[in-house]
């Protein structure tokens, strides 16, 4: 450029970093909706059709339940930031394969408008929405939500598919013969809600967002650490057989709980101490489930109830500030 | 080639054949994108035809005008004298008339009183002051006063009057200085030239700063993007017996003072504390180097160098210019800004200032200017409580919880959540995914405290 400058050319100012990562909102949740995709695929070929109209039916119910929403708290349109999407998604993996494609709707409904934006929307819920809506649909349907038909791929001949059960109610039954051999755990060819009985499919998809640093190392850890040791170490209640700790790990919804639920931002801890505490609480709480409790589930539970402890958590695991001796306290005295 | 160079018990392990480079916790790892300007050597350019000189070119009190509109001034000459305990002196950068005193932009953002002096003859002279020959028999405090004398600030950025750090604070004691040479911020190459170009004067500059400081021990720590300098910087020393040099992990805030000791000394500045409290002296590469210049040329602080650097610019580099000269000129000596909306920031990315005007002058801190490309997007969106701001900062806070104390105006939480510790480096907002203001944030909490 020759001469000198108009002195008025046009600036954009704005504040100190200049400089960002590149990481957005959308970005993250896009990836956690593509890093289901591998339990879907699962879900589709051990369950097929049923469970391909489940999904589409939470997923639409979802982006419509927020897009409404969105549209009469006069906020900004939230639907392409793709966390109903991933909202709609869990749900659907945690439904039982014979339910009626309303009630994945209605259970999806439930999770954005109450649990969801009834809180102030994303960054604002307590629980998590996709657990939240589970319950919900669990509390008001729940012989539906405790049917399990067989996979496609089952050797079903003898069986009635009506008593079909998930590895965990066989071992809490003492139903030897229907518990399901460690490998079919793990690929997923089991009896159980249509996203969780695919442990490999969901590990796959936690790698991925492990590798980018999407989610944390610490909460699937702690959570699945705490759960195998306290199965290995604690004896089963009465009338029950004894799964071992990977058998524990590969069966009912510990797996899509731990890396998918348990890990969700908004409703778990910040700090790294807090994260461990939070997958600790909900080990212990899930172990205690699985071999004393009612139901031989607890994952969902575990984790909305550590949801419920995570302001307290947050509070009293704050990293150690720079320069100060002891971990900061809150509130301390200045 | 490599030396090994140990002097425990303060420093664990400095250089060896294999190298091993240090850091603190936290922080981030960014593209330092010094490859637009790390090889260009340092050009100077003619005085501007009109000198802008804001009063405020330090922290602390700002100097007070000794000169009269229509004065003749000659470069070097005082125009403004240190006003309080924590102020600095002012000098004319170029020869000529002063034509105002009036407000004008300042790097900072806002408008402030200025200096204005129109050039009447380009031309390096000076009037300086006598030069210290005997400097290394020279009382501390001698010293001192020609530090001030010469109007020497925190070149780095922080514009802190460099005399008073130099004075261990009573009843502390300084034992060793440390040169700051990380340049963590991306972009700028302005230590990394005066490393490399001026390794001699960076070394009596170190030297004079430790015969200030009473320091028996002296450190360089660079950044390991500067081998090269390290490298020169090693043969300059090769005589020396307690000066060390210290390779660093590229990181950002690698050169932010207490992440700085913390790295090199292994020692962490106390909350609401000072480097001397861990026995230490932090000055900056060029600031270094204009202390040698006040103490063996007499030549008092009237130019510096800023890397313009940048996206779309024709030809990026390190200029040496004088105080006062307004970024236009700098952007043109780099081949003028690209055409379409752009940002124009006045120091680094990270922590650097945006600016409006391109008539507003490089003042005693400004390290660099950076042209980027304008960023669209949507910012303060509600936090997600993902824990990334957690991970990065270095000081160990909270920064989202921070933010919201402040946002909210609740000054107790902000209080006990340690608001003040923050340095406002921006690794937090860096990292954020739902863009929040956070460093703004902190600085409106900061401002509640008070
Ligand atoms: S990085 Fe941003 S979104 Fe994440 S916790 Fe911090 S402030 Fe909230
Ligand atoms: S809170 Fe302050 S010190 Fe911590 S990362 Fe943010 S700006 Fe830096």
């Amino acid at each position: 450029m020759k001469g000198s400058l108009p002195t008025k050319k046009k600036f954009t100012v704005s504040p100190a970093p200049h400089f960002f990562s590149g990481r957005t909102i959308p970005k993250v949740m896009w990836t956690v909706a593509a890093a289901l995709l591998p339990a879907l695929a699962a879900s589709v070929i051990f369950f097929g059709w049923r469970a391909v109209r489940l999904q589409a039916a939470a997923v639409a119910a979802a982006v419509v339940t927020e897009a409404v929403i969105s549209r009469l708290r006069r906020r900004p349109l939230t639907i392409g930031d793709g966390s109903a999407v991933v909202t709609g998604l869990l749900l659907a993996f945690n439904l039982p394969p014979d339910v009626p494609a309303w009630l994945a709707a209605a259970g999806a409904v439930f999770a954005i408008a109450v649990v969801k934006q009834a809180f102030g929307g994303l960054g604002f819920n307590i629980f998590n929405p996709a657990l939240g809506g589970r319950l919900f649909v669990a509390h008001s349907w729940l012989s539906r939500m405790t049917t399990f038909t067989p996979p496609l791929t089952a050797e079903t001949a003898g069986l009635d598919a009506m008593t079909y059960a998930t590895p965990l109610g066989a071992a809490r039954e003492a139903l030897v013969e229907r518990i399901p051999s460690l490998w079919n755990m793990f690929i997923g060819n089991t009896g159980g809600c249509i996203g969780e009985t695919s442990a490999l499919a969901i590990l796959l998809g936690g790698m991925v967002l492990l590798s980018m640093g999407y989610i944390s190392w610490r909460i699937p850890a702690a959570y699945l650490g705490s759960v195998a040791l306290l199965t290995w170490l604690l004896p089963v209640g009465e009338g029950a057989v004894a799964l071992s700790p990977l058998e524990h790990l590969f069966s009912g919804g510990l797996m899509l709980g731990a890396v998918f639920m348990a890990t969700d931002m908004v409703t778990t801890p910040v700090s790294g101490k807090g994260m461990l505490a939070f997958g600790l609480g909900c080990g212990t709480i899930t172990a205690v489930f699985r071999l004393y409790g009612g139901n031989p589930e607890g994952v969902s539970y575990s984790i909305l109830i550590m949801n419920a402890f995570t302001p307290l958590i947050d509070r009293f695991t704050r990293p150690r500030v720079f320069g100060t001796l002891k971990k900061g306290l809150w509130p301390r005295k200045a | 080639m490599s030396r090994v160079r140990l002097a425990p018990p303060f420093f664990v392990q400095i250089r060896s054949g294999s190298v091993k480079t240090r850091s603190f916790q936290g922080g981030i790892r960014i593209d330092d994108f010094k490859r637009f300007t790390e090889r260009k050597p340092i050009e100077t350019l003619p005085p501007p035809p009109k000198a802008y000189l804001p009063l405020k070119q330090n922290a602390g009190s700002p100097p007070r005008p000794v000169v009269e509109i229509g004065a003749e001034v000659s470069a070097g000459e005082v125009i403004a004298a240190p006003s309080g305990a924590v102020s600095s002196t002012l000098h004319a950068s170029v020869f000529g008339k002063v034509s105002a005193i009036a407000d004008h932009p300042h790097p900072s953002g806002a408008d402030s009183p200025a200096i204005v002096i129109e050039t009447a003859a380009a031309g390096n002279g000076f009037s300086g002051m006598e030069p210290m020959v005997d400097w290394e028999g020279a009382a501390p405090e001698d010293i001192r006063a020609r530090v001030l004398e010469a109007g020497i600030v925190g070149m780095g950025g922080a514009g802190f009057p460099a005399q008073v750090k130099l004075e261990p604070p009573p009843g502390k004691k300084i034992e060793t200085a440390v040169i700051n040479a990380a340049e963590c911020e991306p972009f700028l190459t302005v230590d990394h030239r005066l490393l490399l170009e001026e390794t001699e004067k960076v070394v009596a500059g170190l030297k004079i700063i430790m015969r200030a400081a009473g320091a028996a021990r002296g450190v360089v720590a660079v950044e390991s993007n500067k081998a090269d300098a390290l490298d020169r910087l090693e043969r300059a020393l090769e005589k020396e017996e307690n000066i060390f040099t210290v390779l660093l992990t590229v990181k950002y805030p690698q050169g932010a003072e207490k992440q700085l000791l913390k790295t090199v000394a292994d020692r962490e500045v106390p909350s609401g504390g000072l480097p001397a409290d861990v026995g230490c002296l932090v000055h900056n590469v060029h600031t270094a180097t204009a202390i040698a210049d006040a103490v063996l040329h007499g030549r008092p602080l009237i130019e510096r160098v800023v890397t313009v650097s940048g996206f779309g610019l024709d030809r990026p580099g390190n200029f040496r210019v004088r105080l006062g000269t307004p970024f236009s000129r700098l952007l043109e000596a780099a081949g003028g800004p690209p055409d379409g909306e752009l940002r124009l920031i006045a120091g680094g990315p990270m922590t650097g200032v945006a600016q409006r005007d391109l008539g507003t002058p490089v003042i005693k801190s400004t390290s660099g200017l950076v042209v980027l490309p304008p960023l669209p997007r949507a910012r303060n969106l509600p936090c997600l409580r993902c824990g990334k701001c957690l991970t990065v900062c270095p000081m160990g806070l909270v920064p989202c919880d921070l933010a919201r104390a402040a946002e909210k105006g609740r000054r107790e939480d902000f209080a006990g959540l340690s608001g003040a510790d923050c340095m406002e480096c921006g690794c937090c907002a860096y990292v954020c995914p739902a863009a929040r203001d956070l460093v703004q944030f902190i600085q409106l909490g900061k401002a509640l405290e008070e």
